[in-house]
């Protein structure tokens, strides 16, 4: 059934009682032609883009917990593709045009808001590295503007501008096309989309191990009973090294604890999303009127999905700081996710040298935005057995070959990007 | 708030401490090792999801670097010990 106004009107008349799921839960098949390990967007938005770009529907998606308890529902739902390097700008352009027309593709309201976001910079040093990003920005075709304090103080009326500030703010960059949308409806939307072409998306269904023969994967041992297939696709970021472990494929890869925060609901008071580098944060208010805001890593390896005070108080001062009117709000909720941090900060979306496993893997804390283009991009790559040109240089090879994409320039440091 | 132990000045605070990463890490033997050894060396970890032995430097008090051994699924502490000393198993480990 397509969501419409007409389809809101109906079950209205019955109080919304009769509403479809909106994805069946089937028992899984013996086997298929392709299983995505992992149900959070990633996998989801692969599981999609197979049925759809490449017509192949015989497909089960995996999930250990359930759609959308993972770090699909716990990032910042910030989306921007205001990168300096090439395979990042590609990538992540990609994934905002295909966020453009997500929302009428899915027929789900994703609550996509191109609201903007706006990098602040603090130093000369920073206002030169913005327009270097910037410059890189325009030239691989994203918008990007330099702004001056005068018009971020327009446009960001409540930050604190003066010069007696902590970090006294010097310009910014501004991606006009940058926002934010509903992250849940993201995992809904595929979900329900993927099993209307087919898939069979299978929840509380963790893989504990693999069948192999000879060099090949042919499919996976689950808590719900064996499943063969052609193909695999693994994309499990915060438990890749677990799942790698099972074939004994090391990963250039630490799991780190990530964590964010939202306030009680206020008037709208901040219309776009703001970040600054040197103070550590990215902030934007819910369309439920939540501010949500995070930081850094906590800094240490961790699986615990949960933080520490420390990095808690550092996030706060920082939000303090450039906006005081938030200091007598209440925080709300705090939580943590599982990153996985790759060795030079950027992802994996490859084939791997055991024959019909492939690999998505490595989004550090950049995951969400890119979730279209990822799972467009791992789809392409399972069903052709080769890279879509906006994948190829995200292989695991590059650290082999000396190829890395360290966008932030901090070398082999997971915890530094 | 983590509660690291360190051998010279007991349980402190983690703010007093940084960050270094997987101790179980060896440099290899720059005469000898192959590139495979370095790309190892640099690039790939263990990553395990329970017990991790890992490096601190307790940046504002002693300023000695310590390894500690913690749960990284939970948190937990399970001992710490001097960068060259070994870990004694006085705690049991918690499953993995």
């Amino acid at each position: 059934m397509r969501y419409s106004i007409f389809s809101l009107a109906r079950n209205a008349l019955t109080n919304h009682e009769n509403w479809q799921e909106a994805w069946k839960s089937p028992e899984p098949k013996p086997s298929y032609d392709v299983i995505i390990i992992g149900g959070g967007g990633h996998g989801l938005a692969t599981a999609y883009y197979l049925a759809k770009n490449h017509n192949i529907t015989n497909v089960a998606l995996l999930e250990k917990g359930w759609i959308g308890g993972g770090n699909t529902g716990r990032n910042t739902t910030i989306i921007r593709s205001n990168y300096l390097l090439e395979p990042n700008a590609h990538l992540y352009e990609h994934s905002m045009k295909l966020w453009e027309g997500l929302s009428q593709d899915l027929n789900f309201n994703l609550m996509f808001s191109q609201r903007g976001v706006l990098n602040l910079a603090h130093s000369d040093a920073q206002i030169d590295a913005l327009h270097r990003r910037g410059n890189a920005m325009r030239l691989n075709g994203i918008d990007a503007e330099i702004l001056n304090l005068q018009r971020i103080k327009e446009m960001v009326p409540l930050l604190d501008t003066s010069a007696q500030t902590r970090f006294p703010i010097m310009g910014g960059l501004l991606q006009p096309r940058g926002g934010t949308a509903r992250h849940d409806s993201v995992a809904w939307g595929y979900a329900r989309a993927a099993d209307a072409r087919g898939v069979d998306i299978i929840e509380n269904c963790e893989v504990t191990g693999f069948k192999r023969e000879g060099g090949k994967v042919v499919g996976v041992e689950t808590t719900r009973g064996a499943i063969d297939a052609q193909k695999i696709g693994v994309a499990v970021a915060g438990n890749t090294t677990r799942v790698m472990d099972m074939l004994d494929m090391r990963m250039p890869m630490e799991s780190h604890v990530l964590q964010a925060m939202v306030t009680e609901p206020v008037k709208p008071m901040l219309d776009t999303v703001v970040t600054s580098g040197a103070a550590h944060l990215y902030i934007s208010q819910s369309d439920k009127g939540e501010l949500v805001f995070g930081g850094d890593l906590d800094g240490y390896n961790s699986y615990a999905q949960r933080g520490n005070f420390p990095v808690l108080e550092h996030i706060i001062q920082a939000v303090i700081t450039l906006f005081p009117a938030v200091s007598r709000l209440r925080l709300m909720r705090t939580w943590g996710g599982l990153m996985d941090m790759s060795m030079d900060g950027s992802p994996i979306i490859c084939k791997t040298d055991i024959q019909g496993l492939y690999l998505n893997a490595g989004w550090c804390y950049g995951g969400f935005k890119a979730t279209p283009a990822s799972g467009y991009c791992f789809a392409h790559t399972i069903a052709n057995d080769a890279p879509h040109e906006y994948n190829a240089a995200f292989t695991l090879d590059r650290f082999h070959q000396g190829w890395l994409i360290d966008e932030k320039g901090v070398g082999a440091s997971p915890m530094s990007h | 708030m983590l509660l690291i132990n360190c051998p010279h000045c007991g349980d402190r605070a983690q703010t007093e401490f940084t960050y270094r990463g997987d101790a179980t890490v060896q440099r290899p033997d720059p005469a000898t090792a192959s590139q495979a050894q370095w790309l190892d060396y640099i690039y790939f970890r263990d990553n395990p999801c329970g017990p991790h032995i890992e490096w601190w430097q307790h940046s504002a008090g002693c300023r000695q670097w310590i390894k500690v051994k913690r749960n990284v699924q939970t948190h937990e502490m399970l001992g710490s010990a001097d960068a060259t000393g070994e870990i004694a198993d006085e705690i049991e480990e918690a499953p993995a």
